[in-house]
């Protein structure tokens, strides 16, 4: 198997005459790296893996050793679409190894698999759909505010030509990269985009999110368009959000599936929610890493701001979606917090870990919550017993630190380096001073 | 319309028998099969099923007997069409008037290396790219020997187990599979994602043939999945 998928991936590099051969990986904050080998080295790579220094990667810092190997996953090797075919390259993902072959602590895609692995263990397969959303506007200039696209003028085709004749071209790369995607749309906000992909397992689908983020950037770029996922980018307008939804199957049945339940909702279902609830505010800084990402979590939006669930109604972060028909195989929950910046890996490795905390520890579901919370005062939402998302990410980043669940999930390196690589973050953004103040109290104080 | 690359495709007829060791020992080291005969006539009372792929006939120590074998295997309908004659330089006289009978030759004493290299050339057809190691079905084109698919003639770029997946749906057209047979057969083991990995790599399938060939992949209600038509209508 493993022998004959390498010859595949050699043989495919020789037939189609592959120049270059990007490795890819992902830093703690979720950025793609790459590095390029030509196909001589290719057969090298896949057997012993290919050494680097990471201590340049965010997050993979080390006191002593700093050398990693990137360990091509074959069966992730793809041609890229885009590039000339004269001079084709192909990418394969990488999982980071210390150089005794053991995996390496700060790789998120090894944390992921590891947090994968618990759950098979316990018979679980973990299945995730994103529907990721982004904007389109024209190239930052670094001094004014974005200008998307929509608002016309700034190309000779009609705004809606351009936007929606990227968003094809997108999905067409994405299918012949291997994420079959189930619908795209146009979004309410000027510039936004949705799209959303087939479920898969969590891993192939962190690795499907690192590649949609890649080539969504790319075919804009092409056409000399900034694609952005910055979680709010326009202050009146709605942010972008990346709904989870969210599945575990036991072998080829759907452990959330209960065809006697009210809701289709299993027992186990049920606890995953009420672990996911109950959890929520300590994974919020993994779901949701930037300052700007807070931005979108307030009232008005559509984005969650309480720590609630509903079947229908869009303010909650969980939501139940109805099947259209009863199919037992789409019954999921939809977590309606994370944003399209996160770290995918990081992002599916809490969720889980925080469901299956819930599944163990039989934590029961609280009330469905169908009212709409925003029109309630602090003290009504007290006595329903109805908490907050973090505010900000100083307040996730708190609640984070003593959460002992984030720390086993992640392990000590990646916590560790984590929280004080966002406190950092946090720090400079406490000390920045907005045009919102400069505007507001510069005259009148 | 299917051909797989595991049909007998090197029985070679041999004359004399029995066979001189030498060219029986360079035709085992190259890999071919071969039974060793003293006449046409009993070539053919032997000959496998699907045919005689070729003849080596060395003429050196009887040259009519060797040429009457070549006469014999190449007067039928099905006649053997590759035939490969040794002989010595002092024969290549007999040669003249004779090219109908046979496709190429090798002077002897021949270099076991030499030997191999023309047979292989006269085989190249099967050996590289031929029908034998190609699965077609309606523009689909699978290449087992280069593991390279395309349709309708553009490359069709596909990871290891998309491949796989393909290659064995594309063999067994009309034939339904269950999830779990597709999953035993074509993962070969408990694989992590479990049966439903399967349902995700058909629908990467469809989505890189295009809407438009989707179809060649059917979902088959509460069974499982089957590839284009059955052969058998």
């Amino acid at each position: 198997m493993q022998e004959q998928q390498r010859d595949y991936v050699l043989r495919t590099v020789e037939e189609r005459g592959i120049r270059l051969v990007r490795l890819w990986f992902t830093d703690v904050l979720g950025n793609l790296k790459s590095f390029a080998i030509s196909p001589a080295e290719m057969e090298n790579a896949l057997n012993d893996g290919m050494s680097f220094d990471g201590s340049s990667i965010d997050g993979y810092s080390r006191i002593q050793e700093s050398d990693v190997l990137a360990i091509p996953d074959a069966n992730t090797f793809e041609v890229l679409p885009w590039v000339d075919p004269k001079g084709a390259e192909a990418r394969v993902f990488c999982d980071i190894a210390n150089l005794d072959g053991t995996p390496f602590n700060g790789d998120p895609r090894q944390i992921l698999r590891r947090n994968l692995t618990l759950a098979q263990d316990k018979g679980f397969v973990f299945y995730v759909a994103p529907d990721i959303e982004y904007f389109y506007f024209a190239p930052p200039d670094g001094k004014s505010k974005p200008v998307p696209l929509d608002n016309g003028g700034f190309f000779d085709l009609t705004s809606t030509d351009i936007a929606s004749s990227l968003r094809k071209e997108t999905i067409r790369t994405l299918e012949t990269m291997s994420i079959p995607v189930e619908y795209s749309f146009h979004e309410d906000a000027p510039s936004q985009h949705e799209i959303d992909l087939r479920h898969t397992d969590a891993l192939t689908m962190a690795d499907s999110v690192m590649t949609f983020r890649f080539v969504v950037r790319e075919i804009a770029a092409l056409r000399g368009v900034h694609a952005t996922f910055m979680p709010k980018p326009l202050e009146d307008i709605q942010g972008s959000g990346m709904h989870l939804h969210l599945s575990l199957f036991r072998g080829d049945t759907n452990a959330f599936h209960d065809p006697d339940d009210a809701y289709n909702l299993s027992p186990t279902a049920k606890k995953f929610m009420a672990g996911l609830l109950h959890h929520a505010a300590e994974i919020t800084a993994i779901t949701n890493q930037t300052v700007n990402s807070y931005k979108r979590l307030v009232p008005g939006f559509e984005a969650p701001v309480h720590v609630s669930w509903a079947r229908n109604n869009r303010s909650g972060l969980i939501r139940v979606p109805v099947p259209k028909r009863a199919n037992e195989s789409a019954t999921r929950i939809e977590y309606r917090s994370p944003d399209p910046a996160c770290n995918p890996y990081l992002a599916f490795a809490v969720i889980l870990a925080a469901g299956l905390r819930g599944i163990e520890g039989d934590y029961e579901l609280p009330a469905e919550s169908d009212a709409n919370l925003f029109e309630m005062d602090d003290a009504m939402l007290e006595k329903l017993g109805i908490q907050q998302l973090p505010q900000s990410l100083a307040d996730s980043l708190r609640v984070m630190e003593n959460s002992a669940l984030v720390a086993d999930t992640l392990g000590d390196h990646v916590f560790e380096w984590f929280l004080r690589n966002k406190r950092a973050e946090w720090r400079g953004y406490k000390t920045h001073i907005s045009q919102y103040e400069t505007d507001r109290y510069l005259r009148s104080l | 319309m299917i051909t797989g690359r595991d049909t007998p495709l090197n029985m070679l007829a041999v004359f004399p028998a029995p066979a001189p060791i030498e060219l029986a020992r360079t035709l085992d080291l190259a890999g071919y099969r071969w039974k060793a005969f003293q006449t046409g006539e009993e070539a053919w009372r032997h000959e496998p099923e699907g045919g005689w792929a070729g003849a080596v006939v060395m003429c050196d120590d009887d040259p009519e007997g060797g040429w009457a074998m070549c006469r014999s295997l190449r007067k039928r309908e099905n006649a053997v069409s590759r035939v490969l004659v040794l002989l010595s330089g002092s024969q290549l006289t007999d040669l003249e008037l004779r090219d109908e009978l046979f496709d190429d030759f090798c002077l002897t004493p021949f270099h076991p290396r030499e030997l191999e290299a023309r047979l292989r050339h006269l085989f190249w057809r099967e050996l590289k790219g031929s029908r034998e190691s190609l699965v077609e079905y309606d523009g689909l084109v699978l290449n087992l020997e280069t593991y390279q698919a395309s349709f309708g003639g553009q490359s069709l770029d596909l990871t290891y187990m998309e491949y796989e997946l393909l290659k064995f749906l594309a063999q067994n057209p009309g034939k339904v599979f269950s999830r779990e047979t597709l999953l035993s057969r074509v993962w070969g083991y408990e694989y992590f994602g479990g049966a439903r990995t399967v349902d995700v790599h058909i629908r990467r399938l469809r989505a890189k043939l295009g809407e438009e060939h989707a179809y060649l992949i059917q979902t088959v209600r509460s069974v499982g999945y089957k590839f284009g038509q059955s052969t058998w209508g």
